[in-house]
């Protein structure tokens, strides 16, 4: 008797979990449903639940007439920059420290460390004027550089690498391979996992980040999706199907990135907050 | 020091192509601005870093300055608004996730979703959601409220898109750290009549995932400082500049008003203020976490 009113408990929480999810991710419905609906059928009262007649008129309006795909190539082409460089000096960096034994390497970990000390937010005003003086502002290196500190994935694998066995370096050294050799055939196959997880949390914190590119770039052109996409709304005032179709092309890579790899952005997420 | 392992011969070469990379990305980028806000501090500097020693002027300027004030106090509401109640809207939905069975990965995608979207595509759907006229939340409450720019909606709503965005991050640790609670003491605790329910959170749940708790709170209040981006895009600082933060305060004096230095003041205050509280709140937390 008891364990059946509990099991019966056990199912209404349930079913209010999958509501509460099922609503929290409403307002993302939403602007599906308007980005696919006829802009008179948008302002109707009671609303139109669902896209009737679906159409796509507001996306190519927006591909059209806006530069969307200038800001969609200028967010890949950055985000795909600042991932991959900041992977390869972060990753020659912590080996380096977690695997040659030269004076200073302590210091220059804990200098690294006290980083994470600074807020990003506070520098900007120092650090625009630096790019300024060297014509960086409204160019893809203004955009990239700074966004390539990132003490984090240093502290990451240097955690990694400080747990690979000695006597894999020894037995390397012992062949005469130099230090580099060691780290791209050796370390950095053996740590592909976490390279993976890092990628895609990189990826998604340069593709997501709004507030640098919107310091740094103020002409149309150079603009990268999360910035450009506002420039949308002060074009077409309250014309929402296209506003909202726009959000919906800033929103893709990002949300099937984690779509397909939902454990490892989790894991990514968790790794970095945790050095954090 | 770890115990001497065997010494090596090293190349200074090989360490320096190694190292130098990072190493100068860092100083440049990020050693070097910290230093220059400090003395850009000191001066009454343009935006483009031209101007001359004037001591203090800038600190006693801000502390006479109502806009900075005003700034501190929404940023301070903001905080209040956001940083325990989503660690409490985090912690609920974790210990809903969790014990969940088939579904359970089907609902953390849908409730982390909104953490991985670019702030100005939340921003423009729920500009859009929370409509005065045509938005579906004012349909369903049955209300006509013009959220973002009613002097007493616009904070909390922004406070509310917040939450919706950043929820899913505190969610992924709560479940981290409920996973690694031994079984063993709810089994414990169950021959004693408390391995479920609220004795079982109360005694043992909540202890220890008090570290998790700590972590999330911390991290929240040092992101939550520097809240600009929502603010900006949802309300711009209105109604009467009554949503204005601390960093577009900043941003206004140095991008519209074009005065580096003073701006410059801004940031070093909101970085003492930062370090203040991260300090005192790992302190408090460490205290309470050692019970």
């Amino acid at each position: 008797m008891k364990r059946k009113r509990f099991s019966l408990f056990s199912a209404i929480v349930t079913l209010a979990t999958v509501i509460v999810a099922l609503a929290w991710i409403f307002p993302l419905y939403w602007a599906l449903n308007t980005a696919l609906s006829v802009d008179t059928q948008t302002i109707k009262i009671p609303p139109v639940w669902f896209p009737h007649p679906m159409i796509f008129d507001s996306f190519v309006y927006v591909i059209k007439n806006t530069s969307i795909a200038r800001w969609y190539f200028n967010s890949v082409f950055s985000s795909v920059a600042i991932v991959v460089a900041v992977l390869f000096i972060t990753m020659m960096c912590a080996y380096a420290i977690s695997q040659i034994r030269f004076p200073g390497r302590h210091i220059l970990f804990i200098i690294f460390l006290a980083g994470f000390m600074v807020p990003a937010a506070t520098n900007v005003v120092p650090l625009f004027m630096f790019l300024n003086k060297m014509n960086m502002v409204n160019t893809y290196w203004g955009l990239i550089l700074p966004q390539l500190v990132s003490p984090v994935a240093v502290v990451i694998y240097k955690q990694f690498f400080d747990q690979m066995p000695p006597e894999l370096t020894d037995a390397a050294h012992m062949d005469g391979a130099g230090e580099l050799r060691l780290l791209f055939t050796i370390f950095f196959p053996l740590n592909l996992g976490v390279t993976w997880a890092l990628a895609i949390v990189l990826f998604i914190w340069s593709w997501n980040n709004f507030f640098w590119p919107f310091i740094i770039i103020s002409s149309t052109p150079m603009m990268t999706i999360p910035v450009g996409i506002t420039q949308v709304q002060s074009w077409y005032g309250i014309a929402y199907p296209r506003v909202m179709a726009s959000a919906v092309l800033a929103a893709l890579p990002t949300a099937i990135l984690y779509l397909i790899f939902q454990k490892r952005v989790a894991q990514g997420v968790a790794v970095t907050a945790g050095i954090k | 020091m770890k115990a001497s392992k065997k010494f090596k011969s090293f190349s200074w070469r090989s360490v320096i192509i190694l190292v130098a990379p990072f190493t100068i990305v860092y100083l440049a980028f990020l050693v070097y601005p910290t230093i220059r806000v400090i003395t850009l501090s000191f001066t009454n500097a343009d935006i483009a870093g031209r101007g001359k020693f004037i001591g203090i002027a800038n600190y006693v300027h801000l502390i006479h300055d109502p806009l900075f004030w005003g700034s501190l106090w929404h940023t301070i509401y903001f905080i209040l608004l956001t940083v325990v109640p989503n660690t409490a809207v985090g912690l609920v939905f974790a210990l809903m996730v969790i014990r969940l069975k088939r579904l359970r990965n089907f609902t953390m995608a849908l409730v982390f979703l909104p953490y991985i979207l670019p702030v100005s595509v939340v921003t423009q759907v729920f500009l859009w959601v929370m409509d005065s006229n045509y938005g579906i939340v004012n349909f369903l409450l049955g209300t006509k409220i013009n959220w973002f720019q009613d002097v007493n909606w616009a904070m909390p709503s922004v406070a509310f898109v917040t939450i919706w965005w950043t929820v899913g991050f505190n969610i992924l640790l709560f479940i981290a750290g409920l996973r690694a609670i031994p079984p063993e003491y709810y089994e414990a605790a169950s021959l004693e009549g408390a391995g479920e329910g609220f004795r079982a959170f109360r005694y043992i749940t909540w202890p220890q995932l008090w570290p998790v708790t700590s972590l999330v709170l911390v991290l929240q209040l040092i992101a939550q400082w520097q809240i600009f981006n929502q603010v900006y895009l949802l309300t711009n600082g209105g109604p009467f500049n009554s949503t204005i933060v601390v960093l577009q305060h900043m941003y206004i004096e140095a991008f519209q008003r074009y005065r580096g230095g003073y701006a410059s003041t801004i940031s070093i205050a909101l970085f003492v203020l930062i370090l203040i509280t991260s300090g005192l709140q790992l302190k408090l937390l460490r205290g309470r976490g050692n019970v």
